[in-house]
C-alpha cells in the first residue's frame, strides 16, 4: 500500500488477467450474437428436405440428383403431421431479370406465401403475393432488396413496376426486407420470388409429378418434426432399411454445432483467464509475504499495544483484497479499452456483459482473499517478542 | 491491599536449538501502584525477559504472575492482547511509531484496537498528546519530529488508554542526555499521578531518577533497593526543546 509503484506492479498480473477475461468474453459474445442473429435470419426450427440420393449401377448420386419428392409427399407432410407448422416447396433456377433500363442475373424462386412465414421475412414495401395468386398463377413478383437496388437503384420504390423474367412481364408487388448474408456468406437478398404455380408454368415449363426443388419445413420443434417427416417419407416411399432417397438438413443442429464450437473457444479462454488470475494471485501473495517480513516490527508494535491476532489478520487481508480488487477494476478498464480497440481495428462485434464484469470484480476480491490469507495468517501468528526484536 | 504487580518464583526457559537458556530462574517481586521502578542488569541478565513477562508479551514457564489481582500466566493470546491494550502501555527504545502516519493517528492506534469510536479516539489522542506537550505537533509524521518528540509521541500512545502500568524498554537509548532528562521528567510525573512505571535500562545515570532500583544477575534478583529519586530538571541555562 505504501509503495505505489510496487503496488501497481503487483497488481499488473490481476490487471492483465481480468483484462484478458473482459476483452475475450466481449469479443466471444459479440461473435456469438452475430452468429445467432445470422441463424435467426434463416428461420428458427427450420428443416430442409432435399430429394436425392439414388443408386444406379453401384454409383450413388448426391442429394438432389434425382427428383424423389412428390407433391403428394408435400401434401401429406402438411396434413398428416401435427409437429409440422409450415411446409412449402421452393423451386429455383438462375435467370435474368430485366427492368426498363437495367438487367440483373439472379435466382428466381417459385414458392408459396408460407415461405415468408418460415423465413420470418417481412416486406420492406408493398404486399407479398397471396395464396390466391398461387391458385390463379398470376404473374407477380417479390424482389429481394439487392435485386431491387440493381434494377431500380437504391431507395427507389419499384412496387407497381414491371420486370421481365424469361421475357414474360411480371408486376412487382413487394420488395422483401433486407436479410443480409447467410452464415455461409450467401446473399439472401439476391433473389426474386414468384408464385409456385407461375414458376412451374412459365419458368420450369409444365407441371411435373416430382418436386424439382426442396421442401422447407418449420416444426413445432425441429427435432420432433425431423423424426416425423423422416418416418412419413420412409413409409410413403416404401423404404425398409437401406438408404433413404431423401435427406433432411436440420439447421438448428448446424446452429448448435456452431454454438458448441464457440462454447469450446469460451472454455479455452476461461482456462487462460483462470491461469492468468492464478499468476496474478501468486504475485499478490508474493508481495504480501514481502510486506509482512518488512513490517515485522510494525506487527510486533501493534501486538504490543493490544492488536489481537484477528486484527493483524484482517489488516493484511484487507490490504490483499484491496490490491486484488483494484487490480480487477483496472483490469476491467483495460479489457474494455482493448476490446474497443479490437473493434476499431478489425471491426469485430463486441458485447459487454454486466454480469461478467460483476463476476470479475467479485472474483478479483476472492483471489485477494485466497492469496492474501496465508501471508495474513503468517503475520497474525508472529510472536510479538520476536517481531519487536526483528531488525 | 494487594500489590499491582506480583511475581512469585517466576522462571522462563527458552530453547535455542539444542541449548536451554534459563533466562529467569525464580524471580519474586512486588510493585505497588505509582512506583517508578528501574530494572537494571548486564545484557543476558534476564531483564528483558522479565520486562516481557511483566508486559504480558511472554508467559512464564514456571511460577505465577498477578497483574492488578488477575492471574495472567494462564491467559490466552487474545486475552493477553486485551490486557496489553487496556492495562499496559509500552515505550520502546526505537520509538516504534508507524512512519508516514501522523502523530495523532499513531496515538489513536491502541484505541482503535479497543474498539472505540472515531470521535472519542480523536478527543482522547489529542488530550494525550497535549499531556506530553505535543499539542501543536499532532499532524506531523515521525520523520518530521525530533527523537525526543518521537519518544513523547510514543509515551502519549502508551498513555492514551489510561493504563495502570507503563513499561519502558531503554527509552532513552536513542536520545541525547538533555532529551533523556525530559523523558525522565515525564515518567516521574506519571508516577505522581498514580501510574506505575517500570523501566529497563543499563545506564546507571537513568536509574537515579527512579524511586526503586532492581538489579538482575543471571536470571535472579541481585538487589532491590529504594532510593530518593534525583529530580529530572534540566541544568540551568538550557531550555526545553
Amino acid at each position: 500500500m505504501r509503495n505505489k509503484l510496487r503496488s501497481f506492479l503487483t497488481t499488473l498480473g490481476m490487471i492483465f488477467g481480468v483484462g484478458a477475461v473482459i476483452a475475450t468474453v466481449a469479443i466471444g459474445e459479440g461473435a456469438r450474437s452475430a452468429v445467432e442473429a445470422a441463424f435467426a435470419s434463416m428461420g428458427t426450427n427450420l428443416l430442409v428436405v432435399l430429394p436425392g440420393t439414388t443408386t444406379s449401377g453401384g454409383v450413388r448420386g448426391g442429394s438432389g440428383t434425382q427428383p424423389t419428392l412428390t407433391w403428394d409427399d408435400l401434401k401429406a407432410i402438411r396434413t398428416e403431421l401435427p409437429s409440422v407448422r409450415y411446409a412449402v416447396a421452393v423451386l429455383r433456377s438462375g435467370s435474368q431479370v430485366i427492368s426498363e433500363d437495367a438487367n440483373w442475373t439472379t435466382q428466381v424462386q417459385g414458392t408459396e406465401p408460407d415461405f415468408f412465414e418460415i423465413r420470418n421475412w417481412p416486406m420492406l414495401m408493398g404486399t407479398r403475393f397471396t395464396q390466391s395468386d398461387v391458385d390463379a398463377g398470376t404473374k407477380v413478383v417479390v424482389l429481394g432488396a439487392t435485386v431491387a437496388d440493381k434494377l431500380f437503384g437504391p431507395n427507389a420504390n419499384p412496387v407497381g413496376q414491371v420486370v421481365r423474367i424469361r421475357n414474360i412481364p411480371f408486376q412487382v408487388v413487394a420488395v422483401a426486407g433486407r436479410k443480409g448474408q447467410s452464415p455461409f456468406g450467401q446473399d439472401y437478398d439476391d433473389a426474386v420470388f414468384i408464385p409456385l404455380t407461375t414458376y412451374m408454368a412459365k419458368v420450369q415449363g409444365g407441371l411435373q409429378k416430382f418436386i424439382a426443388g426442396q421442401i422447407l419445413i418449420t416444426g413445432v420443434t425441429a427435432a420432433r418434426a425431423e423424426t416425423d417427416v423422416t418416418a412419413l417419407l420412409r413409409d410413403r416411399h416404401n423404404l425398409k432399411g437401406g438408404d433413404d432417397d431423401f435427406s433432411i438438413r436440420n439447421l438448428a443442429e448446424v446452429a448448435s454445432a456452431q454454438e458448441e464450437s464457440s462454447r469450446t473457444v469460451s472454455l479455452l479462454l476461461a482456462i487462460v483467464a483462470g491461469v492468468s488470475l492464478l499468476v496474478g494471485g501468486i504475485g499478490i501473495m508474493n508481495i504480501m509475504l514481502v510486506s509482512v517480513t518488512e513490517r515485522t516490527r510494525e506487527i510486533g508494535t501493534r501486538m504490543a499495544i493490544g492488536a489481537r491476532g484477528m486484527d493483524i489478520l484482517m489488516q493484511f487481508l484487507v490490504e490483499a483484497v484491496t490490491l486484488a480488487t483494484l487490480g480487477g477494476l483496472l483490469g476491467i478498464a483495460f479489457g474494455v479499452l482493448t476490446a474497443r480497440w479490437m473493434t476499431s481495428l478489425f471491426h469485430w462485434p463486441v458485447l459487454f456483459r454486466a454480469d461478467v464484469i460483476l463476476v470479475s470484480v467479485v472474483f478479483s476480491a476472492l483471489v485477494g482473499v485466497a492469496f492474501g490469507l496465508y501471508p495474513a495468517q503468517k503475520a497474525s501468528r508472529l510472536d510479538p517478542i520476536e517481531a519487536l526484536r526483528f531488525e | 491491599m494487594a500489590p499491582l504487580i506480583a511475581l512469585e518464583d517466576v522462571a522462563k526457559t527458552y530453547r535455542m536449538g539444542d541449548v536451554e537458556v534459563r533466562a529467569l530462574r525464580g524471580v519474586s517481586l512486588s510493585i505497588e501502584k505509582g512506583e517508578f521502578v528501574a530494572i537494571m542488569g548486564q545484557s543476558g541478565s534476564g531483564k528483558s525477559t522479565l520486562m516481557n513477562v511483566i508486559g504480558c508479551l511472554d508467559r512464564p514457564t514456571a511460577g505465577r504472575y498477578w497483574l492488578d489481582r488477575l492471574e495472567v500466566s494462564a491467559l490466552s493470546r487474545d486475552q493477553l492482547a486485551g490486557i496489553r491494550n487496556r492495562t499496559l502501555g509500552f515505550v520502546f527504545q526505537s520509538f516504534n511509531l508507524l512512519s508516514r502516519t501522523s502523530a495523532l493517528e499513531n496515538v489513536e492506534l491502541p484505541l482503535l484496537y479497543a474498539g472505540i469510536g472515531r470521535q472519542q479516539r480523536h478527543a482522547q489522542a489529542r488530550a494525550s498528546l497535549e499531556r506530553v506537550g505535543l499539542g501543536d505537533r499532532m499532524d506531523h509524521t515521525p520523520s518530521q519530529l525530533s527523537g525526543g518528540q518521537q519518544q513523547r509521541v510514543a509515551i502519549a500512545r502508551a498513555l492514551v488508554n489510561g493504563p495502570r502500568v507503563v513499561l519502558a524498554d531503554e527509552p532513552t537509548g536513542n536520545l541525547d542526555s538533555r532529551t533523556s532528562i525530559e523523558v525522565m521528567a515525564l515518567f516521574q510525573e506519571l508516577g505522581r499521578s498514580g501510574i506505575t512505571v517500570v523501566l529497563v535500562t543499563h545506564e546507571p545515570d537513568v536509574s537515579t531518577y527512579a524511586g526503586r532500583v532492581v538489579v538482575l544477575k543471571d536470571g535472579r534478583l541481585q538487589s532491590d533497593r529504594r532510593q530518593n529519586p534525583a529530580p529530572a530538571i534540566l541544568p540551568p541555562g538550557e531550555e526545553a526543546a
